[in-house]
């Protein structure tokens, strides 16, 4: 028998651990345990606007920061229960949220409590500290000469105080380099103002000047640093219900975006056809450069949208989009001067980066000196190079023949796997800092918590690198603007405020050059079209770990934790491959197999390949989902080029899509119309399927309570960016299940958003669907333990401890909007992510079933406070979730027993209607139409 | 087919003595053994599965959103269905007093009971949470809450639980003087004590018969009700719906109807084996088997008239999405099912009008195993395909049993054949004291 002691220590339990060790090691646990009850950030954080300055224990406060995703940043309120944040909405004070907020914005909370976020600094993939590390580092930093050999390289850095302490690096250390490069964000737009104005100038749109929109592949509504404004904008002139003349846009692309589900003539075209019809609109205009031949369709479409641009002149608005060439920005440009549109529809202000330049030339120039053996060690700053560098750079060969390699991120991702150190970087809402909007706004950037982790923040991190003594992101910050007169009273009012006043650039006068140099190269049109574009949930990649991104149906495909190659009918027809089906995509001599799913409205030889998939590392949830469309990448055509080579494999992978028919098969969910017809008619949204009249019932009605709740989707807002759906599932702590259970038909989301394709005119139409709260709820009838009940306010309510599961309710649920926990899918194990939740909604339970519930917490809330002050609930008291985020207002909410409530009036809009109103459900959610302004030339 | 109901040798002795040998025989047979086995093995896969569903969840079938209801509640309203022959024969054809339901009643009350017991499993097992399952169950709970009456689940447990009961109580009333009679014929001290037990002291006395006669003619009159009932019960939980495809009055009559098809096939499913292999054919005889052909042809008739009138009702009546489900059944991802059922449902029983296959047992067996499953597609196809594809086009979806839904299904069957098997080794399959009254029937032998 062996002897007993030599398993008494389990497997990595430290054996020389002496007693008082032990004690001090044991000591600190408890001392670490209590304080992660109270992780407020050390310094003081100032609440937003005019809430009490005190924390009342039980109510959430709210804090003014901002939140950037690349290039783009947004300012954000951030709710916080005792200390701990729970949610991020818009900040109506910032020129970039105007009070939305998007996808990305909102899911960075889940990002601050994911456990795979990157805790520790890492020496080689093993654990160690930070000390360890700066012995190291000074070492090295000490043998390089000026800096010789050193070099940094970033994303693009739209932060005052981060650019200023790089600037400040640049100079102590003359011989180091700054790089940056940001994956998904294009030079081209800035390019596009070098060639025509000689400046590197962004374009920012007023759409509510703009009455004829062209938008040649330009995405507007949907990506950018501005889209949120836009789509507030875009959706005032989409009323014609109010008087107000209706804006007609235009919009030809080669894969259907957002905006081009808004189009009122959407043409799909190859990136070639593109360029022909801005030399063609721009030449119509009056603007002299080369033109390309074009053919039917696409000629007349740009014909029409020429001839509409010339009639509305200083009214109109040509949109190029980003990853189009610099030269269609340039003509863009000159179109835009030429009809007297900048300066009414499109001014022009300097970009939000700290030092604008070609990133596609920094990574270039990087990785040439890299490859000339010119650098000694490179520090990555919440970059992921490794992965997301253009595939013919062969950046990990690169990287890996460096001396010395240090890369500081959020998560242990490709680059930290072959980095010798890996450093935590502080998640923005641990740390101190500031952005840049994309009109110039600054917001400084306040903590909404302590790290939870040994993160520092970029700044920090730069400081504890180059400054001899290392001083805190606070004090970095608070240095940076302590010029700034009364400093005191400007910090306290620009935290609360979430801006600062009096940074906003000045749109600058410009005059385009009058010849536009350029060079017409023979463009071959061999082979397919690969369109390299950013995907719609994940972006680069920096989201794929985010469940909630990963889950959330991409607004074209539906769907969720892949990406595919997206091919048109056509070319499906061609190939012979259906959904799932493997491709083989052969670019410039590299390879890649990926599923196909076919994109109606998709151009016909183009191929759309989402970035941001193929992780493989970065997280439990990241590695391993989709395919690598970097793989395809080249320095020289960062999104794409023609002469793709497209071949079917055997074999297919399997593609959750939340949505799997995507025809309305003629039954008319999503009303619309022509402007016309409208006239014409104006109650044709409810004639299509009238419902029963409210006394054609044997029941008796429902006593009507002190309100009567509802609510109504403008569909002629409502762009389908899915920011609803994030914002539901973040106030009601909906789960994730994965894709095995999407694939299963299980997916928890109380909002969906449902997307129907017509061909005739070939579009897009979008409806967000939540809970109906019929007044006539067949689900109510048929729950045998009265789990789902009716509340005097209208409100069909779920009550989660009665119910036992029958389903019944769902099954006899014409809309479908419940959804049942068929596994335990809501985490009640991860330590971090119970910090996560709203402590106001119950985390449900396995074997329950689930539904929007027009956020009853918050009527609550609002009752509460109405009943202290011996008040009615005021109107826009009550903000829902999916209302709150939604950037183009296309939700209201309020009470339908208020006849001068904003629901009210909404309610009485003829293009009202209720969703199958035949079935005599009575839902107290509606739609009102969708309205199209198509041009008349096109019409026939 | 004026043929006796009992073979012309039998008398009273031999009646008895023939029936109880199957009990009171010391050693099993090895068909027995086997049949056993296997029905045991099966049960037991069905206590794994079950035993995994309550660790893992719900989940780990094939439901989803929006078909929420699968495999279970297909299973729930197949065995119901069988269950009913059994109720059929024992009390309406008592009440009728066709004397040929004597030799199958026993076992077709057994095979009724045994399928209510499946039946009731799946209700329970398909809750999300099993544990709450008494919620349904109106008792004066503490919290003050009641079940929600108009709800058909309420509906359905009531009419589940009376029908479970008033089939034990009918089928054990008529066991008791055949219990008597094993008591008397048991050789081993232990069975005669059990049976004697069971028997509640039964003697025989004229007092006895009488009593026992008025209480079984009692039994069979609320019986008959319930065979009505029940099933018109169960379609609601469709028909109250607002699903198209289950929104439909002529629901009630055509499940009832459709039940009485499938459990006559289920009887003779189980009849014909047996009678082979006991050698019963004297009480089982062919025109036992003719008379069932020809309920089973009837009842066929019926169903197949229900779907005809689905059909012409979702043409007639212009609901778009009525229309919808019908196209949808014979065009859609399911069509093969629901050919299938078509097939075995209304085609292959269409050769019962052939006395041939009337008189020729395997042939018969073949069609019963046809309507069996056929009766199993049926439920299928008004299950899933109502289901999977409603009203909203976004939320169409699909429907794919698990492995687990498989072992639950065939699991399920386990239980019903090993309580069967049970019942045959234990229990007279055929009741001896009515039999023995067939004896006193002009045209039988009374030597």
């Amino acid at each position: 028998m062996p002897p007993l002691t030599i398993d008494e220590w389990p497997e990595g339990w430290p054996t020389d651990l002496s007693r008082r060790d032990f004690l001090k090691w044991s000591g600190a646990s408890l001392a670490l345990a209590l304080l992660s009850a109270c992780r407020q950030p050390l310094e003081k954080i100032i609440p937003y606007g005019q809430e009490p300055e005190n924390l009342v224990a039980g109510k959430p406060l709210s804090f003014a920061t901002a939140l950037a995703q690349g290039r783009s940043a947004c300012g954000v309120l951030v709710t916080s229960h005792m200390g701990r944040p729970t949610r991020i909405d818009g900040n109506p004070r910032h020129p970039d949220s105007l009070g939305a907020a998007d996808i990305f914005t909102q899911a960075e909370i889940l990002n601050l409590y994911d456990p795979d976020r990157s805790q520790v600094v890492l020496e080689a993939g093993q654990p160690s500290h930070w000390q360890t590390f700066a012995a190291a580092w000074t070492r090295v930093l000490s043998g390089l000469r000026n800096g010789e050999g050193l070099r940094i390289l970033t994303g693009a850095v739209i932060s005052p105080s981060l650019g200023d302490q790089l600037s400040r690096i640049l100079k102590r250390y003359p011989g180091a380099r700054w790089h940056q490069y940001e994956p998904v964000a294009s030079d081209a737009p800035q390019e596009g103002s070098l060639l025509a104005f000689g400046r590197r100038l962004l374009p920012r749109y007023r759409l509510r000047e703009a009455e004829i929109i062209v938008s040649l592949d330009s995405d507007f509504l949907g990506s950018g640093p501005g889209r949120l404004a836009y789509a507030r904008e875009f959706a005032s002139r989409r009323r014609p219900e109010r008087g107000q003349p209706m804006s007609r846009l235009y919009v030809a692309e080669g894969t259907p975006s957002i905006t081009g589900s808004m189009a009122d003539h959407h043409l799909p075209a190859s990136q070639l056809q593109i360029e022909a019809m801005a030399r063609q609109i721009a030449w119509a205009c009056g603007a002299r450069c080369a033109r390309l031949p074009l053919e039917e369709p696409a000629r007349r479409w740009a014909a029409a949208a020429a001839a509409d641009l010339k009639r509305s002149r200083g009214r109109g608005l040509l949109a190029v989009g980003e990853f189009q060439p610099p030269m269609v920005h340039a003509l863009a440009h000159a179109v835009n001067h030429a009809l007297g549109n900048a300066g009414s529809t499109v001014e022009y202000l300097p970009p939000p980066d700290f030092r604008p330049e070609s990133h596609a030339r920094s990574m270039g120039t990087l990785a040439r000196d890299m490859g000339a053996g010119r650098v000694s060690a490179l520090v990555t700053v919440d970059c992921n190079p490794a992965y997301a560098a253009p595939a013919d750079l062969d950046f990990p060969g690169l990287y890996r023949r460096l001396p010395f390699r240090v890369h500081a991120g959020h998560y242990a991702d490709e680059t930290a796997a072959i980095s010798h150190w890996h450093l935590p970087l502080a998640h923005p809402l641990e740390s101190w800092g500031d952005l840049r909007a994309s009109d110039g706004t600054v917001t400084l950037c306040q903590p909404l918590i302590a790290p939870l982790y040994e993160g520092k923040s970029a700044s920090e991190l730069l400081s504890a690198l180059f400054d001899e003594n290392p001083r805190s992101g606070y004090e970095l910050l608070r240095a940076r603007w302590r010029h700034r007169p009364s400093f005191e009273r400007f910090w306290l009012e620009s935290l609360s405020e979430g801006v600062v006043a009096g940074t906003r650039y000045s749109p600058q006068r410009v005059e385009p050059r009058r010849t536009l140099a350029e060079r017409l190269e023979p463009v071959s049109q061999a082979g397919y079209e690969l369109l390299l574009r950013p995907d719609p949930t994940v972006l680069d990649g920096r989201h794929a770990n985010n469940g909630w991104l990963q889950e959330l149906p991409k607004p074209q495909t539906t769907l969720t934790w892949d990406n595919a190659a997206l091919i048109s009918p056509l070319t499906a027809r061609t190939l012979e491959v259906e959904n799932g089906d493997l491709l083989e995509l052969r670019f410039r001599g590299r390879l890649l197999e990926a599923p196909a799913w076919v994109l109606a409205n998709q151009a016909e030889r183009s191929v759309t390949l989402h970035l941001g998939y193929g992780r493989r590392a970065g997280g439990k949830t990241a590695a391993g989902l989709g395919v690598d469309a970097y793989a395809l990448r080249q320095g020289a055509e960062p999104w794409g080029g023609s002469g793709l080579e497209l071949a079917k494999r055997s074999g297919r992978r399997a593609l959750a899509a939340t949505q799997g028919h995507h025809s309305m098969e003629g039954r008319r969910h999503v009303r619309a119309a022509t402007l016309a017809q409208f006239k014409a008619r104006p109650d044709f949204a409810r004639q299509t399927e009238p419902g029963p009249a409210a006394e054609e019932s044997l029941y008796p009605r429902w006593e009507p309570g002190e309100y009567a709740w509802g609510m109504t989707v403008n569909l002629n807002s409502c762009i389908g960016c899915s920011a609803c759906v994030i914002a539901c599932q973040a106030e009601n702590n909906s789960p994730v299940v994965g894709k095995q259970e999407v694939l299963r038909g299980r997916e928890m989301h109380w909002l969906r958003v449902d997307r129907y394709v017509e061909e005739h005119p070939p579009r897009m139409l979008h409806q967000p669907v939540p809970c109906m709260h019929c007044e006539n709820a067949p689900c109510e009838l048929v729950c045998p333990v009265g789990a789902t009940v009716h509340s005097q306010e209208g409100l069909n309510e779920m009550v989660y401890n009665r119910c036992v599961g029958t389903r019944y309710c769902s099954n006899n649920c014409p809309y479908k909007v419940r959804r049942f926990n068929f596994f335990q899918y809501a985490d009640l194990k991860t330590e971090s992510l119970k910090m996560l939740r709203n402590p106001e909604v119950s985390v449900r339970e396995r074997g329950v079933m689930e539904k929007c519930t027009y956020c009853v917490q918050r009527i609550s809330a609002a009752r509460i406070a109405a009943k202290k002050e011996g008040r009615r609930i005021r109107d826009g008291e009550v903000v829902t979730a999916c209302q709150a985020a939604c950037p183009a207002e296309a939700i209201v909410f309020g009470d339908l027993r208020d006849a001068q409530s904003r629901l009210s009036g909404q309610k009485a809009d003829p293009l009202n209607y209720d969703l199958l109103a035949s079935l005599g459900t009575r839902p107290r959610t509606s739609y009102l139409a969708r309205l199209t302004n198509p041009a008349p030339e096109l019409a026939s | 087919m004026n043929r006796p109901w009992i073979g012309p040798e039998h008398t009273y002795a031999s009646v008895t003595d023939k029936i109880s040998a199957i009990v009171l025989t010391e050693k099993a047979p090895r068909a027995w053994l086997w049949g056993f086995g296997v029905s045991l093995l099966l049960l037991s896969m069905l206590v794994a599965a079950t035993v995994y569903l309550f660790a893992a969840g719900i989940g780990v079938w094939g439901v989803n959103v929006p078909v929420s209801w699968g495999f279970a509640i297909i299973n729930f309203v197949w065995w119901i269905g069988i269950g009913h022959a059994g109720t059929l024969i024992s009390a309406i054809l008592l009440l009728l007093r066709q004397k040929w339901r004597t030799s199958i009643n026993r076992f077709a009350e057994a095979m009724t009971l045994f399928a209510v017991v499946c039946a009731a499993l799946f209700p329970v097992l398909h809750l999300g949470r099993p544990d709450k399952f008494y919620w349904l169950i109106p008792y004066p709970s503490t919290m003050g809450v009641w079940p929600q009456f108009r709800s058909p689940l309420i509906w359905d447990f009531f009419a589940i639980s009376t029908y479970g009961t008033v089939s034990l109580l009918f089928w054990y009333v008529g066991l008791i003087p055949d219990l008597a009679t094993l008591r008397d014929g048991a050789r081993r001290p232990w069975a005669s004590k059990v049976y004697g037990f069971l028997a509640m002291g039964w003697r025989g006395s004229a007092r006895h018969w009488h009593r026992y006669e008025t209480a079984y003619l009692l039994l069979a009159g609320l019986a008959t009700a319930l065979v009505v009932s029940v099933h018109s019960i169960v379609s609601l939980d469709f028909a109250a719906s607002l699903l198209p495809g289950w929104h439909t009055t002529i629901f009630p009559p055509y499940f009832v109807s459709g039940a009485i098809y499938s459990g006559f096939a289920m009887v003779l499913t189980l009849a014909i084996p047996l009678r082979a292999y006991y050698g019963l054919e004297a009480f089982i005889t062919e025109r036992h088997l003719n008379n069932m052909a020809n309920v089973m042809l009837a009842t066929g008739l019926i169903v197949a008239y229900g779907y005809l009138m689905e059909h012409f009702m979702s043409w007639y009546g212009e609901n778009a999405y009525e229309h919808a489900v019908t196209i949808n059944r014979m065009r859609g991802p399911y069509a093969p099912a629901y050919w299938a059922l078509l097939l075995f449902n209304v085609i292959i029983p269409q050769s019962l009008w052939w006395r041939r296959v009337r008189a020729s047992p395997w042939a018969l067996l073949a069609v019963s195993l046809s309507v069996n499953l056929g009766m199993w597609l049926e439920r299928f196809v008004i299950v899933i395909t109502s289901l999977h594809r409603d009203f909203l086009v976004s939320s169409w979806g699909m429907y794919y049993p698990t492995r687990w839904d498989w072992a639950t299904f065939l699991g399920s069957l386990g239980l019903f054949f090993t309580a069967m098997f049970l019942f045959i080794r234990f229990l007279p399959v055929i009741s001896v004291s009515e039999t023995r009254e067939l004896l006193s029937e002009p045209g039988a032998s009374r030597s």
